[in-house]
């Protein structure tokens, strides 16, 4: 690999988008940082500005006022390819090149950089191993696999000069509920090990729960209402339009973000007589246990089958109640 | 008057020694006639014929392409070009000969001027629509990886036109061989030349051998393209249901 770092801090510095002929900026004065090592995730309705602010970082569109950083650097200074391919791109419809191998298109950016061949079958097969492929698909075609693999592949070309951050347009947007939820905890497993700058556009808010560390929600004439974790997002909305993106039930979003385990726990009785589940489960499951089986409480049990504790509803909506109040 | 008096006599077909079918029945197809002429007027002609038309495709794809090229890069170029080969296309094509004879005489380079300029609409056609016939999200994650506009084109759209140029290039060819036989109406040369031989002294074996090769050219010539498209192009045959 080469010596570069792994993730760069992402600055937007008031950057302003604004179309010739539109009174309105798509994107209006957007500043936030991204610490290094972060997924941010970029969210909000339509018209919003989150694809254009996005799309700002790695110059697809130009920016109007303002400046976006790169670790100090404005990508204003930079040569165009050569910031691009230091960047990672993922968009929803994967845009793979049909006419090349999924080990051609992976090595992609390596060959633009003038990687020895060798160097580059080994980060393929790296890479392919990487997001849950086999070496063996480094000689398909792109038309030869599912949507999901398409997906897949995409990432790995996206990673395949270890770029220190990636920009990700809805990748997961194209794929069924069930195969998505996968990707996402895959991906998610993989930012843990690879940990890099990743900005990440949805216009799901349960994605952007889920995926982000921190979540920037943009609002109509991209003015941005509201950037922090998804824990104080959910536990105090900025203003009425984060509280309507956010939904009703934001108290139950918030228990999915938090697991049995991380909780107090009540001693558990003896005789315990009730629902069981795991400290992996999160208070959302828990809580959707318990009124599912008609239990004020569950029981907390290991892999191993011993009891950890007891956890009851009114725990549950005391927990909300203690942060929110907080 | 006089020249029909001579004509209007038994023509006695210069065609060497007249014996046999050749003399007697101007059967439709004359084996011996073909065995003795193959290598004096037939083989001669085949070879003229592959000439012309592999030089009229080749010369109209050079131009094509670039046309095609440009009006890629600057999209207000791509409809006079079309108008411009459009109308070339519309010419009859002994117009177009005879047009063309006092400015490039009785000769070869006629011919070739005209066969060029009736494979440039399909050549330009097919080249644009197969360079604009990449899909928007390849073209965007290509740029987003830091492709340049000439890397682009060259690794990307250029390829990914090949079925659509080549599928161009197989229809030039074909009509290139075929309007090649009416060239030999403004000067003896291809396979045109025993067809307007063999028609002008109703000798039918003549005719019929020339057409039969025509034909027999085109079939070929078109399934070598197939051929060399589908090896350039593997990624157009593997397609799995998933």
């Amino acid at each position: 690999m080469s010596a570069s770092q792994t993730a760069a801090e992402i600055v937007f510095d008031r950057a302003t988008k604004r179309y010739p002929g539109r009174t309105q900026p798509a994107v209006s004065e957007l500043s936030l940082t991204i610490p290094a090592g972060e997924i941010c995730v970029l969210v909000g309705p339509s018209g919003g500005g989150k694809t254009t602010a996005m799309k700002m970082v790695n110059r697809l569109i130009s920016i109007t006022e303002g400046d976006i950083t790169i670790d100090g650097t404005s990508v204003r200074s930079l040569d165009l390819a050569e910031l691009r391919r230091g960047i990672g791109y993922v968009i929803q419809q994967v845009g793979l090149f049909p006419h090349l191998s999924v080990g051609d298109n992976v090595g992609t950016v390596p060959k633009l950089l003038r990687w020895p061949k060798k160097r580059i079958r080994a980060r393929v097969e790296e890479l392919l191993e990487l997001v849950g492929l086999e070496a063996a698909d480094a000689e398909r075609f792109p038309s030869e696999l599912s949507g999901g693999q398409r997906q897949r592949v995409g990432l790995a070309r996206a990673l395949a000069a270890n770029p220190p951050l990636m920009l990700m347009d809805e990748p997961f947007g194209a794929i069924d509920p069930i195969r998505r939820a996968a990707l996402q905890d895959e991906f998610l497993r993989l930012h843990n090990e690879l940990r890099k700058t990743v900005i990440f556009v949805t216009h799901d808010i349960d994605e952007a729960i889920k995926m982000g560390d921190r979540i920037a929600i943009l609002q109509e004439g991209g003015v941005l209402a509201q950037y922090d974790t998804p824990d104080e997002i959910l536990a105090n909305p900025a203003n009425d339009f984060v509280e309507r993106f956010v939904g009703a039930d934001r108290g139950l979003k918030r228990l999915s973000l938090r697991r049995v385990g991380d909780v107090e726990l009540e001693p558990a009785p003896d005789d315990f007589d009730g629902p069981r589940c795991s400290p992996a489960t999160s208070l959302r499951d828990a809580l959707s246990l318990m009124l599912t089986e008609g239990a004020r409480t569950v029981l907390v049990v290991d892999d191993d089958g011993s009891s950890i504790g007891v956890l009851s509803v009114q725990r549950v909506s005391d927990l909300l109640h203690e942060e929110v109040t907080a | 008057m006089h020249a029909l008096v001579v004509a209007s006599g038994p023509v006695i077909p210069n065609f060497g020694h007249a014996t046999g079918c050749i003399a007697n029945d101007n059967a439709f197809f004359c084996t011996r006639w073909v065995r003795e002429h193959w290598t004096d007027t037939l083989q001669p002609a085949l070879i003229q014929h592959l000439w012309l038309t592999a030089l009229a495709v080749g010369i109209g794809f050079v131009i094509a392409f670039a046309a095609a090229l440009v009006a890629h890069r600057f999209g207000r170029f791509a409809t006079p070009f079309g108008i411009f080969s459009a109308f070339l296309y519309t010419i009859p094509s002994i117009a177009l000969f005879q047009l063309l004879v006092p400015v490039t005489g009785i000769t070869v380079t006629t011919i070739e001027v005209g066969l060029v300029g009736y494979t440039l609409l399909i050549l330009f056609r097919n080249t644009l629509a197969g360079l604009r016939s990449t899909p928007p999200e390849v073209i965007e994650a290509a740029r987003g990886m830091g492709l340049t506009r000439g890397q682009i084109l060259r690794r990307v759209e250029l390829p990914l036109a090949l079925p659509a140029i080549s599928a161009g290039v197989r229809i030039a060819v074909v009509t290139t061989i075929s309007l090649a036989t009416i060239a030999a109406y403004i000067t003896p040369y291809g396979l045109g030349k025993p067809i307007f031989d063999g028609l002008q002294i109703n000798y039918h074996t003549e005719y019929v051998v020339a057409g039969l090769l025509a034909i027999a050219l085109a079939l070929v010539a078109d399934g070598v393209l197939v051929v060399a498209q589908r090896g350039l192009t593997p990624w157009t045959r593997r397609r799995v249901a998933v």
